[in-house]
């Protein structure tokens, strides 16, 4: 689906992006993620051939972006970052606009249209001029033009910023939805957004490729320790519960957390492949501590992220 | 060519829903209706005292009289109206990003710079039929040759063209459309007054500064003559700005 090749992008003295190599294969959900001036937006805007890149190249559906950019084009859906349009035209009347540029055939051209609009929610409002319209439907607007002529490929960049949460929810399920039938690629500063949307991620920084992996397996490839949090209540009982605690097999430090009135939370950390869990219930139960609750955490997808960008500083 | 269509389409109907289209109308039509007007009471002023003079009645005609000082002063209004009506041309868009957008779909770059310019000659054509008024005008009191004012307007039309394509260029190099008007405004003006060096320069230079006159080649239009050489001049001094233009989308991508 797409092959990027040694692609990079300079401009001037300024690094854009730097020698990228990574492929997608169809029906993929790809987040894009990285700190601010990473070069997630360089990217998209060559993979769409409006940006040529300074050396390499990519292939999209076996088209190469230099050498093909039109056939590029027709199969591509592209939602830029600052989601330009035309504000003074109505919303259907725009999408018409778009549907024709996107060279969509005469006869199915209004059924397009309705559907590109029933997709993103935008039945209601398609009279309105597009400029008077919230954020939130402006960024409707902006995903109905690149979903229209049902591309292969939907390039988002940042499509949920600005929004109000609701919005925000409602945007990913719809990006979700699409992302059922094609392949997607969406730059996000988002975390948790990039972990429940995409089944790959790839992490840049400095215009370097930093990872690319299932959130999963980044997960597991970046797990040092596996934490436990443990929650007593606190009575007399619980009062060398830490010192107990760092007796049991297998545990490598034990940190008091931070816990409301009337409740101690404890920190456990052992090694990475060991599950503690049931040991240690059964210990505090045994020795009668008031045990409140007790759960494993995974890591964070903003602490690999934190971890991978720091890591590369370094 | 759908493609170069509706871009023509959506152009030419944003123009007409927008306040600068209607005041640049407004204000061309105004001036040249004064400008009209005023040469009207000079010419009927002259014709008046004329009547005294028989021999000073031989060398006064309509055309030379009052067809063709009004169209000169319609091309110096041009001159100064066309830039307004061009420079947001692509200025605007490659300043709302909208231009970015664009140029992903998957359009020839001519479809987008063709359709604005067909869009803004279109505009520009209801302008010139708007003062079409004044020389119908002139019908109705006497009888002037049609041949001269049928060449003027053509020739009319060829320069307002080449200051849009003049215009459209400017506009694709920058995303300020203050500097694109403005730009757009002194290389025109510089196209129209390379004419008056022609006398000082010697019989060289003044051949070559000739051909690229935009007023010389105009003279025959209002005399009522059509030149291939002077239709050519303006066809490419239009094309010329045209794949200019081009060009610039070109390498805008390719220096960003
Ligand atoms: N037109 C440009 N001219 C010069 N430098 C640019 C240009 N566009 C981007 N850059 C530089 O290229 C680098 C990558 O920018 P890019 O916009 O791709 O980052 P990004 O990952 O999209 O960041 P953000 O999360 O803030 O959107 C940055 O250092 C930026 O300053
Ligand atoms: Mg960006």
């Amino acid at each position: 689906m797409i092959e990027v090749e040694d692609l990079s992008k300079y401009y001037g003295l300024t690094v854009g992006v730097k020698n990228l190599n990574f492929r997608v294969e169809r029906g993929e959900v790809l987040g894009f993620l990285g700190p601010n001036g990473a070069g997630k937006t360089t990217t998209m805007k060559m993979l769409t051939c409006y940006l040529p890149p300074t050396s390499g190249t990519a292939k999209i559906c076996g088209h190469d972006i230099l050498e093909q950019p039109l056939e590029v084009r027709k199969r591509i859906g592209y939602l830029p970052e600052k989601t330009p349009l035309y504000l003074d035209m109505r919303v259907r009347e725009y999408i018409e606009f778009v549907a024709h540029l996107k060279g969509v055939p005469k006869n199915i051209l209004a059924s397009d249209v309705d559907r590109a609009l029933e997709q993103c929610g935008l039945g209601s409002v398609r009279n309105r001029t597009i400029g008077k319209l919230s954020k939130g439907y402006q960024q409707r607007v902006g995903i109905a033009q690149a979903i229209l002529h049902d591309p292969d490929l939907l390039i988002l960049d940042e499509p949920t910023l600005g929004l109000d949460p609701k919005q925000i929810i409602e945007i990913r399920q719809l990006i979700k939805n699409l992302g059922s039938e094609r392949t997607v690629i969406l730059s996000s500063h988002i975390l948790p957004e990039v972990s429940q949307v995409c089944n790959r991620i790839i992490i840049i920084n400095e215009g370097e490729l930093v990872a690319v992996d299932t959130p999963d397996n980044l997960r597991n490839r970046l797990k040092k320790s596996s934490v436990i949090n443990v929650k007593l209540a606190d009575s007399e009982k619980s009062a060398d519960a830490a010192s107990f605690l760092s007796g049991i097999d297998g545990i490598t430090l034990v940190k008091e957390g931070t816990a409301v009135k009337g409740s101690l939370a404890y920190i456990l950390e052992s090694r990475p492949d060991a599950d503690l869990r049931r040991e240690i219930a059964r210990r505090l139960v045994e020795e009668g501590y008031p045990l409140l609750e007790i759960f494993s955490e995974e890591l964070s997808l903003e602490d690999i992220f934190l971890q991978l960008v720091t890591e590369e500083a370094r | 060519m759908t493609k170069l269509l509706a871009i023509y389409k959506r152009e030419l109907k944003y123009s007409f829903q927008s306040v600068t289209a209607y005041a640049a109308l407004g204000i061309f039509l105004a001036i040249s209706g004064y400008f009209f007007f005023s040469l009207f009471r000079f010419y009927n002023l002259i014709s008046f005292q004329a009547t005294r003079n028989p021999q000073f009645t031989q060398s006064l005609n309509l055309t030379d009289g009052l067809l063709r000082p009004f169209f000169s002063n319609i091309s110096i209004i041009l001159l100064l109206v066309l830039p307004l009506l061009t420079m947001r041309l692509l200025a605007e868009e490659k300043k709302q990003g909208t231009f970015e957008l664009l140029l992903t779909y998957p359009i020839r770059d001519w479809d987008a710079v063709g359709g604005k310019f067909l869009a803004s000659v279109t505009t520009f054509a209801i302008m010139l039929g708007g003062t079409f008024i004044c020389p119908l005008l002139i019908f109705l009191y006497a009888n002037p040759e049609p041949g001269p004012i049928f060449t003027g307007y053509l020739g009319l039309f060829l320069v307002g063209c080449t200051f849009i394509s003049i215009g459209t260029f400017f506009s694709s190099l920058t995303d300020n459309q203050l500097v694109a008007g403005v730009t757009s405004f002194g290389v025109a003006l510089f196209f129209l007054i390379i004419g008056w060096a022609v006398p000082f320069v010697g019989p060289r230079f003044a051949d070559v500064l000739g051909q690229f006159s935009l007023l010389q080649h105009f003279d025959g239009f209002s005399k009522g003559l059509i030149d291939t050489q002077d239709v050519t001049y303006y066809l490419l001094m239009t094309l010329f700005f045209l794949f200019m233009t081009l060009r610039s989308l070109e390498s805008t991508r390719w220096r960003n």
